[in-house]
């Protein structure tokens, strides 16, 4: 049982890190590519919620969807690779995958424009929002990562 | 409180993990932009300026239209006037597609400042269109019966020509000797002999004269022309131009008026110096078919293309032109060909080289059409150095071969299939195109161009131009000149086709050479069907 506890531990924190490290790579290459915005990703978004996406690519609306997209992706990556506070990045990562998935859903009927891949329905992006949902339900940080050190300073201290 | 080395490995194991992951992040984004900030320092393109002009000010502009039909409407339309008819029809479109933005944009232009005062049209529908959409209690629209009866009338400053293109020269000649100010429609002319005498009535008048070759305004050909002047291409041996179309609004088969009959249309005034046929309403509404009046795919579509180069390029009229094609995708009835393939040689045109000199000289004019198939073949401008694609975008290729950037090539900082110089200004602007046609006019910047990422209609810029010039003096970017390089080449294209022979330019004497026993304009006047049995005409 307490083998198989750690090696469910360690799959999942190699997810945790894996996706940790998606996010964080594309969240720092926009960071650091100021030319960069959101803008085309969102002015060609498709499907039910096309007059939301729309809605964001104001004037005024569109630096901030841009400043948020990138922090909210730092987020992620941070408390992924880290593991710390990964419940929180864990709720962020879902939030932005949702968005991701709404602005292009792979529903039939509508074009796939610019993507990799056949796609009816379920498409990466879901699917890695449902990996976000398994590292929510299974912290590893304390396991492996930051938390570790935390926890045990907690311990240290009951003693 | 204390931790062990095993507890430390544990909670610090993914700190090198995020340090990687950042460090890779960043030097890719700020590599590729270092790479890309190189190779813009070494184009030194610049992004050319929306036009500034001045002001329209004192008394309104006082405008006669003559026709009112498709052109006519649109012309108007960039004048600032659209019937209640359009707007309704353009309000429904809207409601259908959001993003048909065509009533939104026509509201957000900007005024002229202009008055309507007169209509000429053959077709009385029309000519009471007008009249009804634009006449009011404080200004009384009158309609003309002759263009003749306009023009002396003393009532109009200017008149904006938007008939069948065999009244082009006639109206505008009439025009500036009565020096009021002409906007005519391309080709500017129907025949040779016309050319000549349009030019010496523009230069003898205190007119304004402007073609309407509105893509002048489309700013990305201003920055084209910098990319060409400062030997981004290098050497440019081949330009290829087309046209590929394939539906009835396409192949100039316009909806024919149901109340078009001999008594709503003075017939006899359509046809004018054509010769004389029956009435007959094909003729009328679809005379883009026919040489007696129009002057099918080298004057109607060459002609935008080879001034939207002239315009990049300044490379003047060719020294020879030779043209074939024929009538192979629309076989009823017309006689202007609806396949048509046009090479025009400049044999002493460049723009510049980078290898040794004398080596490389001349370049082909490459136009290529069919009414058959609409798969959208761009306009390639190909040098020694570089591919660049002409359009509302504009996209720099290098050549893998190139002289110039052999050793950015070398070292990988560019690649033959990466482009070096994008130019987008609808970047931040989403756009909705109605029809195959006008996306065909969209896609070659015919239609409209971008200033500060907002759409922008051409015509408006060209007319707001013209008009300016009026006011104030200066030069309109289609004048006198570019209408004569636009018209006389476009001639030289049709009667090649229709003679199935070379034409040749003498530069020096400023006229075609002269073939024995053919006389020019007969040529490009006659109506017949040249290469056509008269049985397979259906």
């Amino acid at each position: 049982m307490n083998r198989n506890q750690n090696k469910l531990k360690a799959s999942v924190t190699l997810l945790r890190i894996f996706i940790g490290w998606h996010f964080l790579f594309e969240g720092v290459v926009k960071m650091y590519n100021p030319e960069w915005t959101s803008f085309g990703y969102l002015a060609t978004a498709q499907g039910p919620f096309k007059w939301f996406f729309t809605m964001l690519i104001g004037d005024a609306t569109i630096g901030w969807v841009d400043t948020l997209n990138i922090i909210a992706l730092m987020v992620v990556g941070v408390t992924f690779t880290l593991g710390v506070f990964e419940r929180i990045g864990a709720i962020v990562g879902i939030g932005l995958l949702a968005l991701y998935f709404f602005a292009h859903p792979p529903f039939p009927g509508l074009t796939q424009i610019n993507v990799e891949g056949s796609y009816w329905i379920i498409n990466k992006n879901v699917i890695e929002l449902v990996a976000c949902i398994v590292i929510y339900q299974l912290p590893t940080g304390a396991y492996f990562g930051l938390d570790h050190l935390r926890k045990n300073k907690l311990k240290t201290q009951e003693q | 409180m204390k931790w062990t080395r095993r507890d430390l490995l544990i909670g610090l194991g993914g700190l090198p993990i995020l340090g990687a992951v950042w460090w890779a992040g960043a030097a890719t984004s700020v590599g590729s932009r270092k790479k890309r900030s190189e190779i813009l320092e070494q184009l030194n393109i610049r992004p050319s300026l929306p036009p500034a002009v001045p002001g329209i000010g004192g008394d309104p502009v006082k405008i006669g239209v003559i026709g009112f039909g498709i052109r006519g409407e649109q012309l108007t339309r960039a004048l600032g006037f659209a019937t209640d008819q359009w707007k309704e029809e353009m309000r429904l479109a809207a409601e259908e597609d959001p993003n048909n933005k065509r009533l939104e944009d026509f509201e957000a232009q900007e005024p002229l400042n202009v008055k309507l005062v007169g209509i000429c049209d053959v077709f009385d529908v029309r000519a009471e269109q007008f009249i009804n959409s634009f006449s009011t209690d404080a200004n009384k629209i009158k309609r003309y019966l002759t263009y003749k009866d306009m023009i002396r009338s003393g009532d109009v400053d200017a008149v904006v020509i938007a008939t069948p293109d065999h009244w082009h020269a006639p109206m505008s000649i009439e025009a500036l000797n009565n020096n009021v100010h002409v906007y005519v429609e391309k080709p500017m002319t129907h025949t040779v002999g016309e050319t000549y005498v349009l030019r010496e009535a523009a230069e003898k008048s205190d007119a304004v004269f402007a073609v309407g070759h509105q893509h002048r305004q489309t700013l990305s050909f201003g920055t084209a022309r910098d990319i060409v002047e400062k030997g981004t291409l290098g050497h440019v041996s081949l330009i290829q131009t087309n046209t590929n179309r394939n539906d009835d609004n396409g192949a100039w088969n316009y909806d024919i008026h149901e109340k078009a009959s001999p008594e709503t249309i003075d017939w006899e005034q359509f046809l004018g110096t054509a010769p004389k046929v029956p009435f007959n309403k094909n003729h009328f509404f679809r005379w883009r078919k026919w040489w007696a009046y129009g002057s099918g795919l080298s004057g109607d579509l060459l002609t935008h293309d080879y001034d939207r180069l002239n315009c990049v390029l300044n490379m003047g009229i060719p020294a020879a032109v030779s043209a074939s094609g024929g009538i192979y995708t629309h076989n009823d009835g017309r006689n202007v060909p609806d396949v048509i393939q046009v090479n025009m040689e400049f044999p002493d045109f460049t723009t510049g080289s980078s290898q040794s000199k004398g080596k490389e000289k001349g370049m082909t004019f490459c136009y290529s059409a069919t009414l058959g198939n609409g798969f959208n073949r761009p306009t390639i401008l190909m040098g020694h150095d570089a591919t660049m694609e002409l359009g509302n975008k504009l996209t720099v290729w290098p050549d893998g071969a190139s002289t110039r950037y052999a050793d950015m090539l070398e070292s990988e900082k560019m690649r033959p299939n990466v482009p070096i110089y994008q130019y987008d200004p609808a970047a931040t602007a989403t756009d909705a195109v109605s029809s195959a046609t006008s996306q065909y006019f969209a896609d070659k910047g015919l239609m409209w161009t971008y200033i500060d990422g907002v759409r922008v209609d051409s015509t408006f810029l060209h007319m707001r131009e013209w008009l300016s010039v009026i006011k104030n003096g200066g030069k309109v970017s289609c004048g006198i000149n570019e209408g004569f390089d636009e018209a006389i080449s476009a001639h030289m294209a049709g009667l090649s086709w229709k003679l199935g022979r070379k034409i040749e330019w003498d530069a020096a004497s400023q006229m075609l050479k002269q073939i024995e026993g053919v006389d020019f304009d007969q040529v490009l006047l006659a109506n017949e069907n040249w290469n056509i049995q008269p049985e397979m005409v259906g």
